[in-house]
Order: structure tokens, then C-alpha cells, then sequence
């Protein structure tokens, strides 16, 4: 649903809000206990971010994608953690139920999935199917009017907090490749199923990724996202509209980034002078804000695009190779504006430093991303 | 039972005011406005008692321009069913507002008028007090504790030094202090749902006019830059500048 420009300020004022008063406070000590508190996880769905890109009908938002990319930014202002707390529930989580479910399994899981009583995974990577993620090995067998999953997922996002996992599994093992996975809505309480321990990152303390194990788990039948073989087609679709939300988290943490500098780059002096009226540390804000602009704007124009109906296959692997990449230059920058002080945890910025590197690596690393550019660009001929 | 809470639009707390150059006021162009936070203590108070089952309507009236439906908005997001806007440019006087305010009582007849003790632009801290006067009905200013039953009240007031409880009958105006609650986050669900919520637009004659001016701004100063502190070398040092200096200790 679109909104006129005074929900919309409302909206984004109230997030920018809620970023700087309960969030950015904590940043710290999220990031020290390696945990978010409850109390702010509640707060997060009482606000509804867990329903940002659920359909009104099933008691979300529904936002348009461009809302959705500006709501993203605002929450980049702050440790990406937060983000990932609720993102699933907003993206690849939630998103192959939404666009291929059914009524009744839309009207069984939505409602709670809007609300965030019930965390959604989306659980497609595999030890040996990570970029060449059609090579899913976990197997789905129909045995009646279930299917018995038996395999193991890695790194998947919010596993240890899921109720509900989108898993890719394969369902013909005579198919190589995408054509024989299908893609199914499995219940974290089913016997079988089992969770890793959290894996230790290199950033993004708070949000946890595990492995997650299948052994003779039970699927109900009706419990199929999609038909059988579709599997990888839905995989696909999630993440295309994923990378939208990415490049524009990578946008708001930029821009993070780049207010941290200029407020040390005028208080910090040397040689006479605040840092910030050398021309070096100039050029390092000139370009960071330049870059920054142009990641925002081709993720707003790609969201706009798609919001009209257009396929944006091209321009949102685009914007995620480009808005990541460009988010990694800038936190560098960052730190080499900070000095020292870039180095030295207190100062915040060493840690956005180590949470935007995964936004090169999931969702399709930036070399995938680079071959998805150049196979679309190919195929429209320029 | 209805509550009306009347709502100001002031600059956000988090602007730092500058004086306009001719120190007529503060200089307002293009800076950032929001409910006054006093106001917005009052929303709440006034949702949580319809959220108890005590209230069935709360209607937030502002009296200000064209964008102080914003304001009202805001209101309506956290909960409150109805909006009234008395829109003028002038700014004006509060016991104009006052006077205006008991009219929109007259007309919608609440049995509980809640609103912040104070707005944070100008200080005053006279509205609700005006109010009650005009309405020659009871008055608990500096609410830090609201109890409603049937026909009464009971407010904790934070005063000097202590709390003093009071019990007004109703209909009664209540002014909310800063304890009184913690104002929630409105949803983004309920903000979309504040699109369908009416706001009436009025004008001041709908309502018995603007009062005459009796108050002039004559200057508008910025508060005196503070001078750098000293730095001391050692603990004693600090107490013996404590003592001798600063006179503290
Ligand atoms: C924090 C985190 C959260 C994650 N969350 C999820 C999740 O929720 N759900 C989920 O399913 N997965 C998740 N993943 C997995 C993630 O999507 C994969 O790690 C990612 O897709 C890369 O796969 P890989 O690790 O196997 O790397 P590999 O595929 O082994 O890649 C290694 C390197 O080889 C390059 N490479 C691979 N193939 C090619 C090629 N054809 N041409 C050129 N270069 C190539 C890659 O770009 C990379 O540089 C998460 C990972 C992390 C670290």
C-alpha cells in the first residue's frame, strides 16, 4: 500500500524516533551481550516491524518496496542487528509465503508471522550449496500425505528464535540442479528438527545464524510452498526483493557512518585545526557522501520501478553489489577519519566496521551478484 | 464518559531554539516541530484510561495553523478516536486559548479534560488552570498519578518537597506532569489507521473569536554562553576551589 506524504513522514519520523531513543543507546551492550533484551525485541513488535511487508488483509502493513527501502534506512542508523531481528519476518522469511502460498496457508501463518509471535527463517544454504545454491542436497521423500526431510542447513538467520523455516529441500533426486527442490513451510516444533548452536561472527553481536538438522522430519503435504520443483523459484523470487531492503540498510548505515565522521572530523584537532578543514579528510567525506547518494538513489528508483510493476532482476542485484560494496568503502574511511580511535571499540565505529561486511557475502555474494548483472545486461543486449 | 485533551504543536524538544536576529521570537522557519511533550504525556494518560475501560471517546482538539493537523495526527496514532483543529496563524495568548477551549468543552461536553501542565515554548503553564477557572470546575495541576472512578478523581500532584493527593468530582481538568507516564510509541499499524480518523477544521469564530491581546513580546534573549571551566591537577585542589572558590562546601 502507498501512503500519502504525511503517513509516510509520520511513519519514518516515528522509527527515527524509536532508532535513536531505544536503540542506538544500547548499541554497546547488545553488541558486548551478544544478545538483544526482550523487553526491546517486544517493543519492535508492538511498533509492528515484524509486519512491515505482511498484506493488510493478514494484519501487516503491506508497504510498498520504496516504503519498505526508506523504512530499511532509518533502521540502518543504528547496529544492523536490530534490523536482523525482525528482517526475516520482513523478507526472506515471510516473503515465499506471501507471494506463493495458498489462502489457508497464508490465513494459518501470516496473522502471527505480522505480529512477531511467530519468527520466520528462510533456510536454503547447505555445507556444499552456498553461491551454487540449486544444488540443495537435503532431501524431502513424499511417503502418503507427508514428506520425510532429512538433511542440514548452515548459517541460517534467526534458526534459534524460528517457529516456522521456509526450507529448500529436494524433492527428485533424479533432477540435478533447480529443477528438483521444492520449497516447503516447516514448523520449528516438528520431531526431527533440530538447531545448532549459534555460530561466533565477526559482527552483528545480537543476531544469530545456526545450522539446522533435519532428520526424518514429517511435513504435513499441504505444508508445500509452490509445486513440486518450484522450489528454487520461489528461493529466487525472495531473495530478488531482498536485496532491495539490503541496499537500502547499507544506505542508512552509510549514512550513519558518514554523521559519526563529520561530527569527530569537527571536534577532533591537529596541528591547530579540526580535522575536518584538511583537505584529505575532505576528499574521504566527499566521496563517502557521493557514493552514499548514489546507492540511495538507485535502491529508491529500483523500489519505485518495481512498486510499477516492472521486472528489476538487473537493477536490484545492482544495487545490492553496489550499495554493499559501497558501504564497505565508507566504513573504512570511517575508521581511517577516527584515527586510533577508529581502532578502539568504545568509539562504536570499529564495530559498524565489522557489521557491514556480511551485506558483501549473503543473499548472494557481490560476485554473484556480478553475474546476474552481466546475464541480464547480456540477454537485454546493453 | 469523554476526555478531551487539547494537544500543542511546539518545536521538537530535540531543535536547539535560536532567536530570530531582531529577537523578536524563536526563529521557526524550517525547523523541526512535534507535539509538545507535556501534551503528549496527556494522550497517553487519556488512552490508557480508555484502554481500562474507564473513557469511551477521547478528542484531541489543538488550537494553531495549518499543520498542527500533524499534531492532532500523532494523537489520533497513539489512540485518540476524533480531532478538532482551531486553526489561526495568530498566535495566540493563553487565555485566548483558554477561552476558546471552554467553548469546544461547552460544545462536546467531556467529563474529563486532560492536558500537559505546560507548553514548552512558552512556559506559560497557565491554560489549564485559565480553563478551570472559566469552567468553575476543580483543577489538579502537576498530575504524577490519575485515578478515575464513577463521578471523581483522584489525582497525585507533585508539589515542593512531596506529593499531595486530591479527589475532584467531575467534570474536573487535570494537567499532566512529567512522572504522570511514559508516552508509548504510536504503532505503525495505528498510524495508518489515524488516516481514517476525522479532524473537524475550525475556525476561532466558531468558538466565540480571539480574545483581545493583553501580552506583548518585547525581547527574546538567548540564555548567557557558558564560560569554560577550569581543570585542577588534584582531588584537594578541587575541594579547596569547592570551598573557596565556588562557596559550595
Ligand atoms: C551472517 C550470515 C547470515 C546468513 N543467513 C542465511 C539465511 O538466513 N539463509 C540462508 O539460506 N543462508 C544464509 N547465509 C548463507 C549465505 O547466503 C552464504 O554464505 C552465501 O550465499 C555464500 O555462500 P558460501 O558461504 O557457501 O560461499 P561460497 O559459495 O563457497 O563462495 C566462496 C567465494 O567464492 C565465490 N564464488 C562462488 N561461486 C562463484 C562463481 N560462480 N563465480 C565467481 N565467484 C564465485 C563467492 O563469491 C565467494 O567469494 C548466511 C550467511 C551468513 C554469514
Amino acid at each position: 500500500m502507498a501512503f500519502d506524504a504525511e503517513t509516510r513522514s509520520q511513519l519514518l519520523e516515528t522509527i527515527r524516533r524509536f532508532v535513536s531513543e531505544r536503540l542506538r543507546p544500547i548499541e554497546a551492550q547488545v553488541a558486548e551481550a551478544d544478545a538483544i533484551p526482550d523487553e526491546i525485541l517486544d517493543e519492535m513488535k508492538a511498533l509492528g516491524l515484524y509486519g512491515l511487508s505482511i498484506p493488510e488483509a493478514y494484519g501487516g502493513l503491506d508497504l510498498a518496496m520504496e516504503d519498505e527501502c526508506l523504512v530499511a534506512m532509518e533502521l540502518g542508523r543504528t547496529s544492523p542487528a536490530f534490523r536482523s531481528a525482525f528482517g526475516t519476518n520482513v523478507g526472506i522469511g515471510s516473503q515465499g509465503l506471501v507471494m506463493f502460498g495458498t489462502e489457508a496457508q497464508k490465513a494459518r501463518w501470516l496473522p502471527r508471522i505480522a505480529t512477531g509471535e511467530i519468527v520466520t527463517s528462510f533456510a536454503l544454504t547447505e555445507a556444499e550449496a552456498g553461491s551454487d545454491s540449486a544444488a540443495v542436497q537435503t532431501r524431502a521423500r513424499r511417503e502418503g500425505d507427508v514428506y520425510v526431510l532429512d538433511g542440514a542447513k548452515r548459517y541460517i538467520t534467526n534458526a534459534n528464535r524460528a517457529g516456522l523455516f521456509t526450507v529448500m529441500a529436494r524433492t527428485n533426486p533424479d533432477a540435478k540442479g533447480a529443477a528438483g527442490v521444492s520449497a516447503f513451510l516447516v514448523p520449528s516444533d516438528l520431531p526431527g528438527l533440530s538447531i545448532g548452536k549459534p555460530e561466533k561472527k565477526m559482527g552483528q553481536q545480537g543476531a544469530h545464524i545456526c545450522d539446522v538438522i533435519f532428520d526424518g522430519v514429517r511435513v504435513p503435504a499441504e505444508n508445500r510452498l509452490g509445486a513440486e520443483g518450484e522450489g528454487f523459484k520461489v528461493a529466487m523470487q525472495v531473495l530478488d526483493r531482498g536485496r532491495l531492503h539490503i541496499s537500502a540498510v547499507c544506505v542508512g548505515v552509510a549514512e550513519r557512518l558518514i554523521a559519526d565522521a563529520v561530527a569527530y572530523a569537527s571536534e577532533r584537532r591537529q596541528f591547530g585545526a579540526a580535522i575536518a578543514s584538511f583537505q584529505l579528510i575532505q576528499a574521504m567525506i566527499a566521496d563517502s557522501k557521493t557514493e552514499a547518494l548514489a546507492a540511495r538513489a538507485l535502491t529508491l528508483e529500483t523500489a519505485r520501478q518495481r512498486d510499477a510493476g516492472a521486472s528489476v532482476t538487473l537493477e536490484a542485484s545492482a544495487a545490492k553489489l553496489f550499495a554493499s560494496e559501497m558501504v564497505g568503502r565508507v566504513a573504512d574511511r570511517v575508521v581511517q577519519i577516527f584515527g586510533g580511535a577508529g581502532y578502539i571499540a568504545d568509539y562504536g565505529v570499529e564495530r559498524l566496521y565489522r557489521d557491514v561486511r556480511i551485506f558483501r557475502i549473503y543473499e548472494g555474494t557481490s560476485q554473484v551478484q556480478q553475474l546476474i548483472v552481466a546475464r541480464e545486461t547480456l540477454k537485454r543486449g546493453g | 464518559m469523554k476526555i478531551l485533551v487539547p494537544v500543542k504543536r511546539v518545536l521538537d524538544y530535540n531543535v536547539k531554539a535560536r532567536v530570530k536576529s531582531d529577537q523578536s521570537g524563536v526563529d521557526l522557519a524550517n525547523v523541526k516541530m512535534a507535539m509538545n511533550p507535556f501534551c503528549e504525556i496527556a494522550v497517553e494518560e487519556a488512552v490508557r484510561l480508555k484502554e481500562k475501560g474507564l473513557a469511551e471517546e477521547i478528542v484531541a482538539v489543538s488550537v494553531g495553523p495549518t499543520p498542527a493537523q500533524e499534531t492532532i495526527r500523532t494523537a489520533l496514532a497513539m489512540g485518540a478516536d476524533r480531532g478538532l483543529l482551531i486553526q489561526t496563524d495568530a498566535d495566540p495568548e493563553p487565555l485566548a486559548v483558554a477561552k476558546m477551549l471552554k467553548a469546544v468543552v461547552e460544545a462536546e461536553g467531556p467529563s474529563l479534560v486532560i492536558m500537559g501542565k505546560q507548553a514548552i515554548d512558552g512556559d506559560n503553564n497557565a491554560v489549564g488552570q485559565m480553563l478551570a477557572a472559566l469552567l468553575d470546575w476543580p483543577q489538579a495541576t502537576f498530575a504524577s498519578k490519575v485515578e478515575l472512578s464513577a463521578g471523581s478523581v483522584r489525582v497525585t500532584r507533585e508539589v515542593d518537597g512531596g506529593l499531595q493527593t486530591l479527589e475532584l468530582d467531575l467534570p474536573a481538568v487535570v494537567t499532566a506532569d512529567l512522572r504522570l507516564n511514559e508516552p508509548r510509541y504510536a504503532s505503525l499499524p495505528n498510524i495508518m489507521k489515524a488516516k481514517k480518523k476525522t479532524i473537524d477544521i475550525k475556525s476561532p469564530d466558531d468558538f466565540g473569536g480571539l480574545a483581545v491581546a493583553h501580552l506583548t513580546v518585547k525581547k527574546v534573549t538567548e540564555p548567557p554562553k557558558r564560560t569554560a571551566g577550569v581543570k585542577v591537577e588534584t582531588a584537594a585542589e578541587l575541594v579547596s576551589k569547592l570551598k573557596t572558590e565556588a562557596g559550595v562546601i
